[in-house]
């Protein structure tokens, strides 16, 4: 004991200070904060997501268009791989030195703790052949995923594919999809994307700070199972598909058929096509690349956003216009000099002097003459104003579901084209004008856009005498067989059935006698009821459409073909529609041997500029298709043909 | 006086259960630390806690030869002690072997040396045995001179290694020079050059420097008249300011990247918890979840799934804190804060000047390694590697803080008898 002894107080009193000062301490963050609990719950917990498998697509008759292939997502863990021996390992998952250090960097990047893919959808052989080799390297592992997988190549434009989720996807999903998941990017997978892609399940895992898996939480108390998909019936009849992709090969159009029974899409050809399979896998953004420059376009999908003038089909809805307004009937006459005068000098030519003609032989021959006389009828004397009468011609067109969208089940459907009278009214400074003005609408060229689908429907309309269903890509949904109640309505286009069966009589002339213009489509034993267009190109050759309903009475299908120019509708469109229609109908293809073949391998792609062609050749306009035709002023319809 | 020779006699129990309760808390938490479910062997020699059972025990030997030997000894051979280590820690300079970068460890056979923790007790005997001499005043500048020197040498000799978390253990030793007459103004300048060292490193040099310009002006201004004052605090500003760059030339040149950044965090200077804050963040993590009553013996998954990395040495708070919570921590820190106040008061009824001066060291060392570990573990103090005091893992430090402590406890007992 000394002088200092009060300073064993000063010395006792800073051990307990400091004390409290660590209790204090320690009661914040242990009482007080609770963020450290999430924090050690962040750290330990994870949720491992579970990938339900997506739903198949089926055709109507339940064989499978997609199904799903197991796929490996190759993961690392930076910080626990060793060295090794990066060229063997390169060479089993077939990537170069210089792509495994710029992935190996990206993981690193990423993190050096928790697992990044490292390579994504190696293919079953590969995994089979590295798997072996997996031990040798270790922080690296496998998950498996599936990926789509379409068996006969077919209907890539309906089908659509799926990809990566993008920022915006996840964004609108309210979080349902995370980072790396699939979404249906376009066709039916987009449309029914929220059947198809299922529930995803989750485990819930506790891991170590090295990402080791050290169980389930809670003895997986909180773990869900993924729900797979729901299957989906499409509409589609796969060997008709396919049967029509084949006749399409090296031709740019459309094949949209219908059963008019039920507004089913039975084929729905996109041509040029592409391979679905080369939207999936490793190799899919250099392949979307690709697609994506191709100058055909193959990614566009034509029967549903490519517009065309209709052509002499159109002459169909202006001859039952032309009766519902009273204004023709069926044995109303028009004597045919070669030529529809509208005023001026030069008239709107027909290909022929088809002489006096009623209504059913001026479809067989289609008469533009007698089309003339019927629009001018509707429109000049019609007991009104002829904008009125233009007004109530282009309601009784719009009824037909012309210049609107079908609202298909499909993304990106186009709406076409049906012009209105103030566009003629606004051209014309003054609604003063008449038929003369704007006549090529007669046989459906001029200001007219209308997509194949929109075609079949008309035709699927007339076979109906006078009403369609929806057309739709799915028959049914799921285990219950689900069908949307809008695709069972009736919708009536507003003209009595009665002034069908003129037009009808004169489709199938068109097809079954003399001197229809498609009779070389005709078949033994099935009445087809058709019309061909031929549709005015200004950029090249002209565009080969046929629209059709087959059998007569009872129609089992209804189709249009359309073929970017492909010439007279009777040349291309007609023959494919026929083989289609006999194909559907009988399931076999019974013509002289000659008669397929010159179809399957005619090539009426736009030829390549070195062409030895005195004209350049011009762009394939056909696939922009966006065609708006020059407004077509009278003098210049002077040169339309009919067909 | 037959009585006197027993191992036992006129120990102090009250110390002795609170160092057999901090060996059995280390333990059972090293357990915890180290636990594999899949492999829940209690005793394993394999593993740490196994091998820490042997350390304990051998620490306990340890303990009663040191009870068996006589008083003097400690006394007499104290010079030899310091000698030795002082040797010893030159020696490991060459031969030794580097672990985790600190040339530290003597190998002899399968045991490994490690001469810092001997020089805990060695300094702490030397310092003892020369303030004890009669005739001493610490205001003496001779004194302070070589009172420096015992405390410099060793600590210089472990910066060499470098291992700056057992060289700033001697700093703690101030209290025994203040216990012992010591200025009391030397703690509060200490202080206040921590305070200082602090505001330097958040702040920059200039804005500190003006700081202290204008606090100088206002005292000198508030009394002006006395001269003496005017010229104190003249100096100390002058001092401080100069002080204060060689804060910003030490903490930029001399200390390492690594210490660099863990100063850095503390401060909140760099937020990294995936890099440099790693360590911190999950330790704080692993304590902060613990809650009130703790996850449960064996349920901490920080701990378990190491996430704290060094859990069952310097980390080993982590364990305590996360699956005992706030009411074990108490309880931990509560046994400290005893032991240190019951050595204190054992030191200030000793007869012998040289018992108390080293039963001052025992305490600040121990003191030392209480706060600055388990300060470090919640994010107080910068990150410094030294073991929370007979609860972290190790045979050395075990065996060195009973060493510590038993020679305390064998002077004690004999505080009736005469040196």
């Amino acid at each position: 004991m000394n002088s200092f002894f009060p300073r064993r107080y000063v010395i006792q009193g800073i051990f307990i200070a400091i004390a409290l000062v660590l209790l204090l301490r320690l009661f914040y963050i242990q009482v007080i904060d609770k963020s450290y609990l999430l924090s050690a719950k962040d750290n330990v917990l994870r949720r491992i997501p579970i990938f339900p498998a997506r739903g198949l697509i089926l055709d109507r008759t339940g064989k499978v268009l997609v199904q799903n292939e197991p796929v490996y997502d190759l993961m690392v863990i930076p910080k626990e791989v060793k060295p090794f021996d990066t060229l063997e390992f390169c060479r089993l998952i077939g990537i170069d030195k210089v792509a495994f250090d710029k992935k190996f960097q990206k993981a690193i990047r990423y993190s050096r703790y928790t697992s990044s893919i490292f390579e994504k959808q190696l293919s079953a052989v590969t995994y089979a052949a590295f798997q072996e080799k997996l031990y040798e390297y270790p922080g690296f592992y496998v998950v498996n995923r599936s990926v789509r997988f379409y068996p006969d190549s077919i209907a890539a434009q309906f089908l659509g594919y799926i990809g990566e989720v993008s920022e915006r996807d996840i964004e609108k999903s309210g979080g349902f999809y995370r980072k790396g998941d699939y979404i249906g990017k376009t066709g039916v997978e987009k449309s029914y994307e929220e059947l198809l892609r299922g529930q995803r399940g989750v485990q819930q895992l506790m891991v170590d700070a090295f990402n080791r898996p050290k169980g389930h939480f809670a003895d997986g108390r909180y773990d869900t199972i993924a729900v797979s998909g729901e299957r989906l019936i499409s509409s589609l009849d796969k060997n008709l598909q396919k049967f029509g992709e084949q006749l399409m090969v090296n031709k740019i159009g459309s094949i949209v058929a219908i059963e008019p029974s039920s507004g089913e899409i039975l084929a729905f050809v996109s041509s040029p096509s592409y391979n679905p399979n080369l939207m999936v896998g490793r190799q899919r953004g250099k392949n979307y690349n690709k697609l994506n420059t191709d100058p055909l376009k193959p990614m566009f999908i034509r029967p549903i956003q490519a517009e065309y003038p209709p052509g002499s089909i159109f002459k169909v809805i202006n001859a039952l216009l032309g009766q519902q307004f009273g204004l023709i009937k069926p044995d109303t006459r028009f004597f045919c000099g070669g030529g529809y005068y509208y005023g001026g000098s030069r008239p709107m030519k027909c290909t022929h002097v088809h002489g006096s003609s009623d209504l059913a032989r001026s479809i067989q021959v289609s008469c533009n003459t007698y089309y003339g006389n019927v629009y001018a009828a509707m429109i000049d004397r019609s007991g009104m104003r002829p904008v009125n009468g233009f007004k109530r011609w282009r309601e009784g067109v719009a009824k037909f579901n012309i210049g609107s969208r079908l609202d298909i089940d499909l993304p990106h459907e186009r709406k076409g084209l049906l012009p209105t009278d103030s566009l003629y009214t606004k051209r014309y400074r003054s609604d003063k004008w008449r038929s003369g003005y704007n006549i090529s609408l007669s046989i459906g060229q001029g200001e007219l856009g209308i997509t194949p689908l929109q075609m079949a429907n008309v035709a699927a309309t007339v076979a109906n005498r006078g009403f369609f269903y929806k057309p739709h890509l799915v028959k049914a949904i799921g285990e219950k067989k689900f069908i949307k109640p809008e695709y069972t309505k009736k919708n009536y286009v507003g003209v009595d059935e009665k002034h069908f069966e003129p037009v009808i009589q004169g489709m199938s002339m068109v097809v079954n006698q003399f001197p229809g213009t498609a009779t070389y489509s005709a078949i033994h034993n099935i009445e087809i009821c058709g019309k061909t267009g031929t549709v005015q190109n200004p950029h090249g050759d002209d565009h080969s459409v046929f629209f059709a309903f087959a059998p007569r009475n009872n129609p089992k299908i209804a189709i249009a073909v359309v073929v970017e120019n492909g010439g007279h509708g009777s040349t291309w469109a007609a023959p494919i529609a026929s083989l289609l229609i006999e194909k559907y109908l009988t399931d076999s293809t019974k013509r002289d041997k000659y008669y397929l073949e010159r179809i399957l391998k005619g090539n009426l792609l736009p030829r390549p500029k070195v062409a030895p062609k005195p004209a350049p050749v011009k762009k394939p306009d056909s696939t922009s298709n966006k065609q708006k035709p020059k407004p077509a002023t009278t003098n210049k319809i002077a040169i339309l043909r009919n067909d | 006086m037959i009585n006197q020779r027993s191992l036992f006699f006129n120990i102090d129990w009250i110390i002795i259960f609170i160092y057999v309760a901090l060996c059995v808390i280390g333990w059972f938490n090293i357990h915890a630390a180290v636990y594999d479910p899949q492999n829940p062997s209690i005793v394993d020699l394999d593993t740490n806690y196994g091998k820490q059972l042997l350390f304990i025990v051998t620490a306990l030997i340890l303990g009663a030869v040191i009870l068996l030997l006589d008083n003097k000894f400690f006394n007499a051979f104290s010079p030899i002690f310091y000698g030795v280590t002082l040797i010893l820690l030159v020696v490991v300079l060459f031969v030794g072997r580097n672990v985790g970068g600190n040339q530290a460890w003597i190998p002899i056979g399968s045991f490994r040396l490690q001469p810092s923790e001997f020089a805990k007790f060695s300094t702490c005997l030397l310092l003892a045995k020369y303030l004890s001499s009669t005739n001493l005043k610490l205001q003496d500048f001779q004194t302070l001179l070589i009172c420096g020197l015992i405390l410099v040498i060793p600590t210089a000799l472990i910066m060499l290694q470098p291992d700056t978390g057992s060289a700033l253990t001697f700093t703690s030793l101030i209290f025994v020079l203040y216990r012992e007459g010591l200025s009391g103004y030397t703690l509060v300048i200490g202080a206040l050059f921590i305070a200082l060292f602090v505001l330097t490193l958040l702040y920059s040099t200039w804005i500190v420097a003006g700081l202290l310009i204008a606090v100088a002006a206002v005292l000198i201004a508030s009394n002006k008249k006395n001269r003496s004052f005017i010229t104190t605090i003249a100096i100390g500003t002058v001092i401080s300011i100069i002080f204060i760059f060689c804060v910003d030339f030490a903490y930029n040149s001399i200390l390492q990247s690594h210490q660099r950044n863990r100063i850095d965090v503390i401060l909140g200077k760099i937020h990294d918890p995936r890099g440099e804050g790693y360590n911190l963040n999950q330790s704080k993590i692993a304590i902060g979840s613990g809650g009130l009553w703790g996850k449960g013996y064996l349920q901490g998954t920080q701990t378990k799934y190491d996430f704290v990395p060094e859990q069952s040495t310097d980390f080993i708070f982590c364990t305590v804190g996360e699956e005992w919570g706030f009411a074990g921590s108490f309880v931990v820190i509560a046994l400290y804060v005893t032991l240190l106040i019951r050595i204190i008061n054992l030191a200030e009824r000793q007869r012998s000047a040289f018992t108390r001066v080293y039963g001052y060291g025992v305490a600040s060392i121990l003191f030392f390694h209480f706060f600055i570990n388990i300060g470090m573990t919640i994010g107080l103090v910068p990150v410094i590697g030294i073991p929370l005091p007979f609860i972290s893992y190790g045979g050395s430090s075990l065996i060195s803080f009973t060493i510590l402590l038993f020679i305390f406890l064998k002077l004690d007992s004999n505080r009736m008898g005469v040196i």
